[in-house]
């Protein structure tokens, strides 16, 4: 099997597996990084959204092969003390409810964020569609976003 | 599921006090049943007894509260809601309690479920009475050091304060306290002194959900764990004939290849089993990987050939069935009052309406999983679950083990919907671990989990109304739906009481198709159903809908009848809320309003959908919801609840479409099927009426209403009444009827 070098959250990991394997399961069962979810395996739903290069990435569609050499960030590292603004916001906000899609919602808004700091209310709903809440806890997402946002700024 | 209508306790005998071993003090109550007098509390907290108490105070001598919550948390938010609420009681700062969701223990432990919306309604008066319990016997403790009478002493904050002003925190009199006598009565506090209840508490686990810490069923890992996938056939109806396992086997992180079947087949033949268990009834071919991946990888390795067993059903002909059942005569009459068929007769005009929803996964975000590890010592189980004891219990019968060899550890839950009170993932786990005897971790993949689904079945609904004089003289509802039927009092919900002469029938078809409870189980259409007839009703009578509504519960309140347990006052005050909230018939230009009033799961719910139309496509712009729901426990978590039963309302009303053709699901992962996104998402506004009455659920009332509200909307804007779901596949008028 082969052998590959994987840069995750400043770490360095040396990891075996088939070439094939996506990032996601990498992360979760081989680096034991667990808070990066599964939910739908075909990049619909958003819940594995993880920053490579800093861009907001879908790790089930990403095979470890393509992904050496890129810095990976997970929810684990957004931040050291968990204190990042889109974390604060979250829970300022207090938008989880069942919570398992939060980690892909954090990490596509803290992507989004990062590349235009004061988005409109549109620019959101647009920058967060593809992320599934199947308890449906948009309206608080979306806040949280605008929150996060006049934090940054 | 349905609630009794009294809920009485034995005032304090479910409470019982001891003295740690490590310090500190623990008290234990049992929510649902009054403990037995010679139940004894642990001194070593690893010994708590679930059996006698479901769950437990533990307050340490620095003062410092642990609440072991005792309901499953699925998202619901009853493991911040249900301590606040003895926190409130017990008088200390939210701050210094700590949160821990209880185990399990193995002996017959009885236990509340999460589901029905009902584990704050049960649980409010024993929570109440328990904190106030606790405080009371700290005061006396401190009473009784001081010499003075408890009567001069009072708590605040988790402080005890004397006449003369010298104070003494809890934890100095825990030790103390333990030792006490549990006292009679005790006062609880009046309402408006409430701290904690009323304030919004945030979600107890939201630092480790931002964070990504463990704490779903998928997270869990144990040393030499191994992961199992499950090939079932691909069409209800089909079993398992041959497979070859040669590809799967020679690749190299697949570990083993079985089948699993015969315990569930045995279990289902001895007649025991009352649960739905989707494919029961066949082998499955399960690969054991190393990885989750490699047993995804192995199982798109195997190839099996089913054969077909019973009837592969269609989508088509379940609407075929239901609407000849709905024509038929094979009814159960579930309430009747006066006589129907006399008002029909006699009747100046008749409005007659055929109302029909698909079939529907649940969805969590979450898929099926659990962890089990079965020995001969012992089965242990880790994971999602709804129904935990239930499910030890079929484990034990499954494995023909003692129920005490099995245990059952909760985990958060990535949502539940209904879908997690089966427990069929439990089984299968259990069995898998028990073939191999080593500790694996059953993985479905989102198309495995869509596929093997225990559905809200299809269900239609035929409503008839008699009109004379101006006046609804009868009223008239048919079911058909498909494995069951409305449940409990759901026919004496409103318009129940309202209507001289009133019929509820139901007819059922038994399918192949596993079907079960789904969030808000069957009002979750029926309530679309009704309030989309009243709304058409209302204009055949040429009469103001809002007002039609008022006149209706003003009959319910002269008409006491035991059965009803909604209250035709809180109808009349949500409905009034909406009505003035939303600005409802002052709208701009472009912007078209639907209305929805109902009552299910014990609270009372009306709501108003502003819509525009884009495209000729409905938008959903925004939702007033007004809410009576008694005592509002924790207004963070109520909000959560609101919003999202409305944005899930509007999301599975408009857009999902689910079926079958010859068995095998239409739909298996989110590019073929619809789920509701934010861009789709309006703004949900809550108002609640303020009340000091004993508080209800949230986690369903508020979805069944939405579907009629946009549905009447979309009438306003189009002219269109849309009486199938998925909305937005019928948005075409059909072909116009004349005469």
């Amino acid at each position: 099997m082969p052998t590959f070098n994987l840069k995750v959250n400043n770490e360095k990991h040396t990891v075996e597996a088939d070439a094939d394997t996506p990032l996601l399961w990498v992360l979760r069962d081989k680096i034991n990084l667990v808070g990066t979810k599964f939910g739908c395996g075909i990049g619909q739903c958003g819940a594995c959204t993880v920053h490579v290069d800093g861009n907001a990435t879908r790790s089930c569609l990403l095979k470890i092969s393509q992904a050496e050499g890129a810095n990976i960030t997970t929810i684990e590292g957004l931040s050291e003390y968990g204190d990042h603004p889109v974390q604060q916001a979250w829970k300022e906000v207090d938008v989880p409810q069942c919570g398992y899609c939060q980690a892909g919602q954090i990490m596509t808004a803290s992507a989004f964020l990062k590349t235009n700091p004061s988005p409109s209310q549109t620019e959101i709903r647009d920058a967060m569609h593809g992320n599934i809440c199947r308890c449906a806890a948009y309206n608080s997402i979306e806040e949280a976003v605008k929150v996060a946002s006049e934090k940054l700024s | 599921m349905a609630p009794s209508k009294k809920m009485t306790f034995s005032r304090r005998s479910f409470l019982k006090s001891s003295a740690l071993a490590s310090g500190g003090m623990i008290i234990g109550f049992n929510l649902f049943n009054a403990c037995k007098p010679e139940a004894k509390l642990p001194v070593d907290l690893s010994a708590l007894n679930y059996n006698d108490f479901n769950a437990f105070i533990k307050i340490s001598e620095e003062g410092k509260v642990t609440i072991f919550s005792p309901n499953p948390e699925i998202g619901q938010g009853v493991k911040t809601s249900m301590p606040m609420i003895i926190a409130e009681e017990l008088d200390v700062l939210w701050e210094d309690v700590y949160v821990v969701q209880a185990p399990l223990d193995t002996k017959n432990y009885t236990r509340q479920v999460a589901g029905g919306s009902q584990s704050i309604r049960f649980g409010w008066e024993p929570l109440r009475q328990t904190g106030a319990t606790a405080k009371q016997m700290l005061v006396n403790a401190a009473a009784a050091r001081w010499g003075v009478d408890a009567s001069e002493c009072s708590a605040k904050n988790g402080v005890i304060t004397n006449a003369k002003g010298d104070k003494l925190g809890y934890g100095d009199v825990v030790l103390e306290a333990a030792g006490l006598e549990v006292p009679e009565d005790v006062t609880l506090k009046d309402p408006k002194d409430f701290t904690i209840i009323g304030q919004g508490k945030g979600n107890v686990d939201i630092d480790k959900i931002i964070t990504g810490k463990p704490l779903y069923g998928l997270d869990y890992k144990e040393e030499g764990m191994l992961y199992a996938t499950v090939l079932r056939p691909p069409a209800f109806g089909q079993i398992l004939e041959s497979f070859d396992d040669s590809e799967a086997r020679a690749l190299p992180g697949v570990v083993d290849v079985i089948t699993i079947g015969e315990k569930v087949r045995a279990y289902n033949d001895s007649g025991k089993n009352s649960w739905t268990m989707p494919m029961s009834g066949t082998d499955k071919v399960v690969v054991i990987g190393k990885t989750t991946w490699d047993a995804m990888k192995g199982k798109k390795a195997i190839k099996a050939v089913w054969k077909t067993e019973t009837a592969l059903e269609s989508s088509e002909i379940h609407d075929k069935v239901l609407l000849d059942l709905l024509e038929g005569n094979k009814f159960n009459t579930r309430r009747q009052d006066g006589n129907v068929k006399q008002a029909f007769a006699n009747a100046d005009k008749v409005l007659e309406r055929v109302y029909e929803s698909p079939f529907l996964p649940h969805n969590c975000m979450e898929p099926m999983n659990f962890f089990a590890n079965v020995s001969p010592e012992k089965v242990r189980l880790v994971g999602p679950v709804q129904t935990p004891e239930a499910a030890a219990q079929v484990v034990a019968d499954l494995l023909e083990r003692d129920l005490e060899d099995v245990s059952i550890d909760m985990t958060r839950m990535g949502g539940g919907f209904g879908r997690r009170l089966y427990g069929d993932f439990v089984y299968e786990a259990a069995e898998i671990s028990n073939a191999i005897q080593k500790p694996i971790k059953l993985v479905s993949s989102r198309e495995d989990d869509m596929t093997m689904g225990v559905y809200r079945p299809s269900s239609k609904y035929k409503i008839s109304a008699s009109i004379k004089s101006g006046k609804i003289t009868g009223y008239h509802l048919k079911e058909a739906s498909i494995n069951g039927n409305m449940y409990g009092l759901i026919p004496n919900f409103f318009p129940a009481g309202a209507i001289e002469n009133y019929q509820v029938d139901t007819a059922n078809y038994k399918s192949n198709i596993t079907t079960g409870a789904w969030r808000a189980p069957y009002t979750n259409f029926l309530a679309s159903a009704e309030q989309s007839f009243f709304d058409e009703l209302a204009e055949e009578l040429g009469v103001d809908r809002v007002q039609m509504h008022m006149d209706l519960l003003d009959n319910v309140k002269n008409n006491p009848d035991a059965n009803i347990e909604y209250s035709p006052e809180r109808l009349q005050g949500v409905l009034q809320l909406a009505i003035e909230k939303s600005n409802w018939g002052k709208t701009e230009v472009g912007v078209f309003q639907g209305l929805s009033v109902y009552y299910c799961h014990n609270t009372h719910v009306a709501e108003v959908a502003d819509i525009t139309m884009e495209d000729g496509v409905p938008s959903v712009k925004r939702v007033t919801c007004a809410v009576d729901c008694g005592i509002v426990v924790n207004p963070f978590g109520a909000m959560n609840q609101i919003k999202g039963g409305v944005l899930d309302g509007i999301g599975h009303a408009m857009y999902a479409d689910f079926g079958f053709v010859d068995g095998v699901p239409k739909s298996n992962n989110f590019d073929s099927y619809q789920m509701i996104r934010m861009g789709q998402t309006p703004q949900v506004d809550v108002h609640f009426i303020e009340s000091d009455i004993d508080p209800t659920g949230l986690g369903e009332p508020t979805l069944p209403p939405i579907g009629a509200a946009v549905a009447n909307a979309i009438y306003a804007a189009t002219g269109n009444r849309i009486n199938k779901q998925p909305l937005i596949n019928n948005l075409e008028p059909k072909e116009k009827v004349l005469g």
